[in-house]
């Protein structure tokens, strides 16, 4: 054993004769892996540690009395190991585990969802007997049963490999599901009352017994990935296909700006099911339910494919030709130049369609009034004219890649401030419990309290009222010290845009203690949308409007005159919306917005109202294309290719999943652009892309971080609080509609509030309490949680809790509380 | 000379031929009986109930070698139950310009569903008349059948229908015989 070379921490070992240099602790499986030497497995999985459970993986090791399991052994200088391929007793000890892990197993392989694509399919033809000599009955379980709205068990397929539990608990950190009872009747479940003695039903419902607790993680999708076997399937894939009837294409999930690689299976022109894709660098092979199972927003049957126009006798709108429409459009939008076109393009858009919006409304339109941002941008009541977060993404976020996931799990220290990212950004969450669990990350986290998501990455609270965040980031000693070590990382959510001052403290803080700072928005377009030049202040690459060569360049490289982009920054959301609401604005170009979304919804919909003209690039019938003069349909993301980026800046390519006629937006705005004379080049993605890689280098300086003063948190009276809000996951989100199963896994909307508040309203878990203000109310039953004094949490968007519609606030205002449901009885009551 | 010779040599196997046994058939005024395995159209049998044994599994299709049958599958409700379990077709087509009568779609059938009849007069005027869908290949009912969508009627679960089924060709043997099939009747 001397002929290969070897360093100090490796060592060598042999594998079916063949000499090999191993990694110190690298499991035997692992090594005979690379040399392209298959050892069966069920349990065994790169990414979960060690366990040993199922027993197939067994080699023979010279010395050892027993073949030993090759997925727990880790190697040794100068090991012999024998697989199935040179060693008859390894083969025979995995015939021989296969044959009992077949005894109890089901004849199901024809109806089977895993069928075609099954390890213990596949692997009892490689490695099992041809014949069992086992003739008794099987053990039968009631099958399948629900663990949650959208996942099945069959309790009889499954070999108790226990990856789903295991990632379950060490990935996720979601312990709902585990091995119960023993013997031959040990099997996976979720904690029910059956089990435990309780009123469960019984009948494989779960929910239906008080105190069964149903498998509502926001990673389950992942569990039915990894089994082995087809013991785990999703409501919505179950029977649709089987492996071999589907065509599979990468794909990037159009959801959050987490940036998930996918796979995406269809069949007879439908998307089916879409399945994490393994990008080490991003998401691993993970991904959240909602881009696994949220696509069914592109086949509702609210799907626009027809323009529209409002017909100018009936004033309704009618269908119309390509042509009909986009001279409607293009006409309409010359008319109203001279009074200002706004341009909202919401934060879905791909980067090379951002770029299309960018460079129409310079080119065609000449203003800067485009705005990606569908969502509060400042803090309720706070005046129009602030630009903090506009100035902080220009010189903080746009064209800066500085912090990959890959720091994030090997940071000393993390910071978060205005961000839940398992909420929000679950793939970051994922990385930084990685780090937390692997390494050690030590997580800090401002906020408003100690939610499940921080709780599970251990996170140390520094307790924020909403509104003194930007306080708490200036002077706040505990979260300084937090970012002293070199390599820490001070991650902020797009929420912080609602606190006077947070962001430029954010920005400061991070030149202060050296940390690397990052802006994690929640929608996949954001980013893009930013460097792509969707901001009133920037043009595409970062550069800032109001500089003279930076414009100078763009037109020698867009082919227009000088004078054609304008040099001043134009109008944000708000301010575009409120021009829109006072009927001075011209027309405006909405593309994906929901008004909803926007910091007010009332406001937006009057301003939609009152605009003389309308135009909407959708996908579906929304508030927008209902008020619109002219509606384009648009191609949802799987029948077209693009580009995302990533919170981090990394740029995630996708090509078109179906065939299809849809058109993306930046082909639409094409067509528009041409019938004005002007030819913006952004009908193909290739040429946007070849456009962008083409443009010149910025070289300008970064433009000078905001320095607004920190605000402190509103003062509330007597049974007032604070707001503190912000997104679930699975909400009421446009791109969730429909999906009934999905939804059922969605967290309850509770409306938390302190043991203060709890007490002077005399109020328990559970019991209603109505939160409201001038515009309305929302009442939800109270959950009484650690906050900070005269704080109360709603989540954002949820079923019965809409903050931005019912309240017209958004977090840190001052709300009133009341106890039990408001309206007629509480007032009768009241009276007697 | 030899042309003379010739000719009665070639009438000679004409004579012959009028004293062998003739082969020609009195079709269709008496059609023959094809053997009793002779592979004809195909039948979508039901339980004794009425419910078709089709669970949409699509097993058959892919089986098909001239890819001649198209199923899709639909979810059974309480309300609308077409099968025991939990799938049904809800579209099922055999096209008879494709279909080679092999027969491994009947091997491929996990229950027993699909199986061939007798029926061999399968000739249309239309392309179009030779897709047949679940109209024409389900299986008539017989007496004691109830029309599907009803509930299960002979057990509590679809176990009760499956366990035993394939050694009891009875529940379907009614429908195998069927005759020519009613829906080509219109
Ligand atoms: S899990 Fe695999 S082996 Fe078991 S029934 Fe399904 S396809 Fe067949
Ligand atoms: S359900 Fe699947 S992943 Fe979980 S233990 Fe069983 S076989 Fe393994
Ligand atoms: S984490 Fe974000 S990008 Fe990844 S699958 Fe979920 S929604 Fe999509
Ligand atoms: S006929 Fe048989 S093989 Fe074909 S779909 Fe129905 S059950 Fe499956
Ligand atoms: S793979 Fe080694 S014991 Fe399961």
């Amino acid at each position: 054993m001397t002929d290969v070379q070897k360093r100090a921490d490796q060592v060598s070992l042999i594998i079916d004769g063949v000499e090999v240099v191993a990694e110190k602790g690298e499991l035997v499986i692992r090594v005979a892996e690379r040399m392209g030497i298959a050892i069966p497995r069920f349990c065994d999985h790169p990414l979960l540690a060690p366990a040993g459970a199922c027993r197939q993986c067994l080699v023979e090791v010279e010395g050892q009395r027993k073949p030993v399991a090759s997925c727990t052994q880790t190697v040794a200088e100068g090991m012999v190991v024998k697989t199935q391929l040179s060693s008859p007793v390894a083969a025979k000890a995995q015939a021989g585990v296969m044959e009992l892990l077949l005894i109890n197993h089901p004849l199901d392989c024809p109806t089977c969802d895993k069928g075609g694509e099954c390890p213990l399919q596949n692997q009892a033809m490689s490695t099992g007997r041809a014949d069992s000599r086992f003739k008794e009955e099987k053990r039968e379980y009631e099958k399948p049963i629900h663990i949650s709205s959208q996942v099945l068990l069959d309790r009889e397929r499954c070999v108790l490999c226990q990856r789903c539990t295991r990632f379950s608990e060490e990935i996720a950190g979601d312990k709902f599901i585990d091995l119960m009872d023993r013997s031959s009747g040990e099997q996976i479940n979720v904690y029910r009352d059956d089990f435990f003695g309780g009123a469960g039903t019984g009948d494989g419902q779960v929910g239906e017994g008080e105190g069964d607790v149903a498998f509502n993680s926001y990673f389950s999708g992942n569990t039915i990935q990894i089994c082995p076997v087809g013991a785990l399937t999703g409501e919505q894939y179950r029977f649709r296909a089987r492996p071999f009837d589907l065509v599979s294409t990468p794909s990037a999930c159009e959801h959050c700006a987490s940036g998930c690689s996918q796979r995406t299976d269809h069949r007879r022109g439908k998307v089916l099911r879409r399945l994490a894709g393994d990008d080490p660098a991003v998401n691993e092979e993970w991904n959240c339910d909602k881009g696994r199972w949220g696509f069914r927003y592109a086949t509702a049957t609210d799907r626009i494919l027809t323009p529209q126009i409002r017909d100018t006798k009936t004033g309704e709108l009618r269908e119309a030709s390509w042509s009909e429409a986009l001279l409607a459009a293009a006409e309409g939008l010359k008319a109203a130049k001279e009074r200002g076109v706004g341009v909202l393009t919401g934060g879905r858009l791909t980067v090379e369609d951002a770029y299309a919006y960018a460079k129409f409304a310079r080119t065609v339109l000449g203003t800067n009034d485009v705005d990606f941002r569908a969502r509060p941008l400042r803090a309720t009541g706070s005046p129009v004219t602030t630009t903090e977060e506009a100035d902080f993404l220009a010189a903080a976020v746009a064209g800066i890649t500085e912090v990959t996931y890959e720091q994030v799990e090997n940071a000393p220290s993390v910071v978060l401030a205005g961000l839940e990212p398992e909420e929000e950004s679950p793939i970051l969450f994922l990385r930084l419990r990685k780090g937390h669990i692997r390494r050690k990350l030590r997580v800090t986290a401002v906020s408003a309290y100690l939610s499940r998501g921080l709780e599970k990455i251990g996170a140390a609270l520094v307790a924020a009222v909403p509104g003194d965040e930007a306080h708490i980031l200036a002077s706040d000693a505990a979260v300084a010290e937090a970012l002293g070590a070199p390599g820490a990382l001070l991650i902020v959510g797009e929420r912080l845009a609602t606190v006077p001052g947070a962001l430029s403290a954010a920005a400061d803080l991070a030149a202060r203690t050296g940390a690397k700072l990052a802006w994690v928005p929640r929608r996949a377009g954001d980013r893009g949308a930013i460097d792509a030049g969707c901001l009133p202040n920037l043009l595409p690459g970062g550069r800032p409007v109001t500089d003279d060569a930076a414009r100078a360049a763009l037109s020698l490289a867009w082919k227009v005159d000088a004078g054609v982009v304008p040099g001043t920054p134009g109008r944000d959301t708000d301010r575009i919306i409120a021009a829109a609401a006072d009927g001075t604005l011209g027309a405006l170009l909405v593309g994906g917005v929901d008004p909803a979304d926007l910091a007010d919804p009332t406001l937006a919909e009057n301003a939609l109202d009152t605009v003389p003209f309308l135009v909407s690039l959708e996908m579906r019938q929304s508030a927008v294309t209902r008020r619109a003069d002219v509606v384009l349909p648009i191609a949802p993301a799987v029948e077209k290719a693009g580009t995302y980026m990533d919170w981090e800046g990394r740029l995630r390519s996708f090509g078109a999943v179906l065939k299809s006629t849809a058109m993306t937006d930046g082909r639409v705005l094409e067509a528009i652009a041409a019938l004005l004379d002007v030819s913006l080049n952004t009908g193909d993605v290739n040429a946007v892309r070849r456009e962008l890689g083409g443009l010149p280098g910025s070289t300008l300086p970064s433009p000078v971080r905001p320095s607004v003063a920190a605000a402190r948190a509103a003062q509330p009276a007597e049974n007032q609080a604070v707001l503190a809000t912000w997104h679930q996951l699975i909400d009421l989100g446009s791109l969730l509609d429909g999906d009934q199963v999905l939804a059922g896994t969605a967290r309850p909307p509770v409306a938390r509030i302190g043991k203060d508040l709890a007490e002077s309203l005399g109020l328990a878990d559970g019991d209603l309490v109505t939160v409201g203000t001038d515009r309305g109310s929302i009442t939800l039953p109270a959950a009484i949680t650690d906050l900070p004094p005269r704080v109360v949490w709603l989540p954002t968007n949820s079923p019965g809790s809409t903050v931005r519609r019912s309240l017209g606030v958004t977090a840190g205002a001052v709300v009133t509380l009341t106890a039990g449901v408001p309206g007629p009885i509480l007032a009768e009551e009241a009276a007697r | 000379m030899g042309t003379f010779t010739g000719s009665f040599k070639g009438f000679g196997v004409t004579f012959a031929h009028m004293f062998r046994k003739v082969i020609t058939t009195d079709y269709p005024f008496s059609p023959p009986k094809p053997a009793p395995r002779y592979h004809g159209r195909h039948i979508l049998n039901r339980h004794p109930d009425g419910l078709e044994k089709c669970i949409g599994c699509e097993l058959c299709a892919w089986a098909c070698p001239a890819d001649a049958i198209y199923v899709e599958g639909g979810d059974n409700t309480d309300e609308q139950r077409f099968s025991p379990g939990e799938r049904y077709a809800k579209i099922y087509q055999i096209n008879y310009a494709r279909c080679i009568f092999c027969g491994l779609c009947i091997e491929a059938c996990p229950t027993r569903s699909l199986t061939m009849s007798n029926e061999y007069e399968l000739a249309r005027d239309s392309r179009q008349d030779l897709i047949f869908t679940k109209k024409e290949l389900l299986a008539p009912l017989l007496p004691g059948m109830e029309q599907p969508p009803h509930p299960m009627l002979l057990g509590e679960t679809d176990k009760d229908y499956y366990v035993g089924a394939l050694t009891n060709p009875g529940t379907s043997v009614g429908a195998e015989r069927a005759p020519i099939s009613q829906g080509d009747a219109e």
